[in-house]
């Protein structure tokens, strides 16, 4: 979906209201959905990335790994321009289908980039069903239906429907940790994303909703890209087709994942996965 | 005595080959343990002698100005908040009038001071830069510190003449079919009052509005931007889950409309008439205190007027202290989010 | 549902322009009385600022000229008052609060210390009416100061606990480590180090209380004559501008704008100096 024209149409394209149901899985190899070039992000004077080159495949899952304080966090909010909502600035080429995200809207582009975060973060004053609605309430949709259907749908999606369906109507922040966090991932699809960025999504749960977000992964890689940023090793070599090892805001290495985690290129990255450092 | 197995140390080992435990030895020099300390009892019990003072100077307060007013409660009840004759001479009382003044007054300042508040507190929280936020919030806050007595010679040397002048011909002449804009344009009277009230009003509910807006966070608005909400809409989202704590604000704007005097009486016109006009002057329990209680000629004269501020001293308690329960529980809820 | 998409974009975008837009405005607006009332009685009051109005007494009416110095000496004599009997209670208050006071008990002085902050002033001057005019029967420097202490002790109160709290607690552990009983650390310790944010915590409540008429108006009530003592009705700055502002002579009011250059200067200068320190000491942290 090659686009080069003005920002005007590529926003009048990414405004059609999204279908009721996900574009079909993609076989053939992996276009790059995103790509960044040369990406430097400073926070003030510190500089948190360093010449990041990276391809992000379509539909297909990218887990980005390395030790804390690494930029992996910051990389994945440069993807959607949440690094300047921070007080960051970025400097170097950011694409999504070929075109500079600093030449979309920001709104227009986290439409399209959904993300979802370390701490589950529901809206506590909204309820469980307007919660999932919020992001397509925000953009103009009421028909009553057309909500509940894209509700029920995504709570599917998410592992959740089952055990919110008749409680639709309490609050967001009423439910417990893991499932909070599977709401605030039904949250970011219902506005159907061609991206979904998750910032250690599993990080601050228990280990039976980690295995159940695990699990929706990787149900979604197939009507979606994902890139998710993880400290957790065996979680990327699990769900991931492609990881990155990110050290002190350098990219180290990338490929496909059973390769990395078997016969890694560089030392760094060897001494990471064996568990040397970090 | 040398204990089997235990190698002497030549420290502890006495001439007579006996050995001594040194550390027994010093404990037992100094006395036995203490269990308290006479020093620490006498500090901590002074000054909760002067913690419990302040505790009970409120309860002294009320007390004194019930005791205060005794007077006129047993001469006319309940009756004294709904009369409205205030007449020195025959000696009769009703508040009814200050009563009315200062709900009106008051409310026309929240009318303006809420809206420019909450527009100032979200900047303040929302949309500004930090170098920029930190000098402009010290500029809101000196508002406050501006006494009430300079914002009256403000009244009625620039204020006054300026409604006087422009603002009430302009308001009589096009919008005068309303009951509000009818009468006289003397300057002085509720819309004066009410527009200076607002601005000493402003500062109270723009601070604390931000401060709550800042207990929300980040997290929340991240998640609304993340969504692909504009700037305002996640100021939305984050107003609702603070909506409790800007009613705080609110009540606590409120209560300081309610007892402010002297800017107030400098400007209202005081004279004990209930209109619909804001035209007209009008008069308010605090003013009326300032203006007639050093002249108070009978005992129930003063009964009256201490029982005006007796009403005053509840009215501002009770609107404070919903006001601060309101504000805690709300930070209380977010911290344990 | 479709085509509408991207004017409802640009709806939500101008909404958004709007509203940043308004919330400017409502900054402009907030910030512009305070420096039309600044600005306005530095203009006004310039011209009769001078050396004479600070220490000489008010002249007899319809004569021009004339100055202040005695609602200055009353002023500083009232809350030499309020200070004598507001701060001891405060500070010690304070302290309570910050060492013993987390506890229920403690909880309540706290939360009647705001509560009372929001009591206005005019109701305080009424009950120093009460507990002192009635019982003297006849106005006093004293009710006034009795006045303005009530007023001072729940500032005071609880700027002294936030400036005590303030102070790293390895300083207390430190103390307690070397055997100093716990009151000595306090006094010894731990107050000095919060002596400078206390001062300033002082400092403002003074300020504020040179600042207030009402409670003034009938228990100092006030005083055309030089007079020091304490039994006595007293002038004062705010009653001398009140007095000076509703009268019919236009001398007299611009010397009330005068004294209200000086007032407004004073709490202002006082204002900043507690925002530069307490903004240092929250730095620290």
């Amino acid at each position: 979906m090659q686009n080069t024209d003005t920002a005007h149409s590529v926003a009048s394209m990414s405004m059609e209201i999204p279908l009721a149901e996900p574009p079909q899985p993609v076989q053939t190899a992996a276009a790059p959905k995103m790509r960044t070039g040369n990406l430097n992000a400073y926070f003030g004077k510190t500089r948190a990335l360093r010449d990041v080159s990276l391809s992000v495949p379509e539909q297909r899952v990218l887990a980005i790994i390395g030790p804390s304080g690494c930029g992996k966090s910051t990389f994945l909010r440069c993807l959607n321009r949440m690094h300047e909502v921070a007080g960051g600035t970025m400097k170097g080429e950011v694409t999504l289908d070929g075109t500079d995200v600093l030449a979309i809207d920001p709104v227009l582009l986290r439409r399209r980039v959904g993300m979802v975060f370390q701490k589950p973060n529901p809206f506590p004053t909204m309820s469980i069903f307007d919660n999932v609605a919020a992001g397509l309430r925000l953009n103009g949709v009421r028909d009553r239906k057309f909500l509940a259907a894209t509700v029920e749908r995504t709570l599917r999606q998410a592992a959740l429907w089952d055990e919110v369906k008749d409680s639709l109507g309490k609050s967001g922040a009423s439910i417990s940790g893991g499932q909070q966090q599977r709401l605030c991932i039904a949250r970011t699809l219902a506005v159907n994303p061609e991206v979904v960025l998750m910032d250690e999504p599993a990080s601050a749960l228990d280990p039976l909703s980690t295995a159940k977000i695990e699990e929706l992964i990787y149900q979604l890689k197939s009507s979606y890209t994902i890139v998710i940023v993880t400290h957790n090793m065996q979680q990327a070599a699990r769900v991931s087709d492609v990881t990155a090892f990110f050290y002190l805001g350098e990219l180290i290495e990338v490929g496909d994942t059973k390769k990395v985690f078997t016969t890694p290129v560089k030392k760094q990255t060897e001494e990471y996965i064996t568990g040397r450092f970090g | 005595m040398a204990r089997p197995g235990v190698t002497p140390d030549p420290l502890t080992v006495t001439g007579d080959g006996t050995v001594r435990d040194p550390i027994a030895g010093l404990s037992r020099a100094a006395g036995p343990a203490r269990k308290w300390n006479a020093g620490d009892f006498i500090f901590k019990h002074l000054t909760l002698l002067f913690a419990l003072g302040v505790l009970l100077l409120v309860f002294l307060m009320g007390f004194e100005m019930y005791r205060g007013s005794a007077l006129t409660i047993e001469k006319f009840g309940w009756d004294f908040l709904v009369t409205s004759t205030w007449d020195p001479v025959l000696d009769e009382y009703g508040a009814l009038p200050f009563i009315v003044g200062t709900l009106v007054s008051s409310m026309l300042a929240l009318a303006i001071a809420v809206p420019l508040g909450l527009g100032v507190a979200i900047f303040l929280a929302e949309l500004a830069p930090r170098w920029l936020e930190q000098p402009l919030s010290f500029l809101v806050e000196l508002l406050a510190a501006i006494p009430s007595i300079v914002y009256g010679l403000w009244g009625i040397f620039v204020l006054v003449p300026w409604l006087r002048l422009h603002i009430q011909p302009w308001l009589g002449s096009n919008l005068g079919f309303l009951p509000f804009f009818q009468g006289p344009a003397y300057g002085f009277g509720m819309l004066a009052a009410g527009l200076i009230l607002s601005v000493m009003v402003l500062p109270i509910i723009a601070s604390i509005s931000r401060d709550v807006l800042r207990t929300v966070p980040t997290l929340q608005r991240e998640a609304a931007l993340a969504l692909g909400a504009t700037r305002w809409e996640t100021t939305k989202i984050v107003l609702t889950a603070a909506r409790s704590g800007i009613l705080g604000a609110i009540l606590l704007g409120l209560g300081r409309a309610v007892g402010e005097t002297m800017a107030v009486t400098m400007v209202i016109g005081n004279r004990a008439d209930i209109s619909a006009s804001l035209f007209s002057p009008g008069y308010t329990m605090a003013s009326v205190i300032a203006n007639e209680f050093a002249e108070a000629t009978t005992d129930l004269y003063t009964s009256a007027l201490i029982e005006i501020a007796f009403l005053l001293f509840v009215i501002t308690i009770i609107l404070n202290a919903v006001a601060r329960l309101i504000v805690w529980s709300m930070a209380r809820k977010f911290k344990t989010a | 549902m479709n085509g509408t998409g991207w004017w409802r974009f640009r709806w939500r975008k101008a909404k958004n322009l709007g509203m940043s837009t308004f919330a400017a405005a409502c900054l402009l607006l907030s910030v512009a009385p305070l420096v039309l009332i600044f600005s306005y009685t530095l203009i006004q009051g310039i011209s009769s600022l001078n050396l004479a109005f600070f220490v000489q007494m008010p002249k007899p009416v319809g004569e021009t000229g004339g100055g202040m110095a005695n609602a200055l000496a009353g002023t500083g004599i009232l809350i030499g008052l309020g200070a004598l009997f507001g701060l001891p209670v405060g500070i010690m208050g304070g302290i309570y609060l910050a060492e013993y006071g987390n506890n229920p008990f403690g909880a309540s002085v706290r939360f009647l210390a705001d509560v009372m902050s929001g009591v206005p002033s005019i109701v305080v001057g009424v009950v120093a009416y009460v507990l002192v005019v009635l019982p003297m029967n006849h106005f006093s420097a004293l009710a006034g100061g009795v006045a303005l202490a009530i007023l001072m002790v729940p500032t005071v109160t609880r700027t002294t606990e936030e400036m005590i709290r303030l102070v790293p607690h390895s300083y207390r552990e430190a103390g307690l480590a070397l055997g100093i009983p716990q009151w000595k650390t306090t006094v010894r310790i731990i107050l000095p180090a919060a002596l400078k944010g206390i001062t300033t915590g002082v400092l403002l409540a003074i300020a504020r209380a040179a600042g207030e008429t009402a409670p003034l108006l009938f228990t100092a009530l006030g005083n055309r004559f030089w007079s020091t003592a304490v039994d006595q009705p007293i002038a004062s700055l705010t009653v001398f501008i009140y007095d000076y502002a509703k009268a019919p002579f236009e001398d007299w009011n611009r010397q009330a704008w005068a004294a209200g250059f000086v007032l407004i200067s004073l709490i202002l200068v006082i204002s900043v100096i507690f925002r530069v320190v307490t903004r240092s000491r929250y730095a620290e942290h």
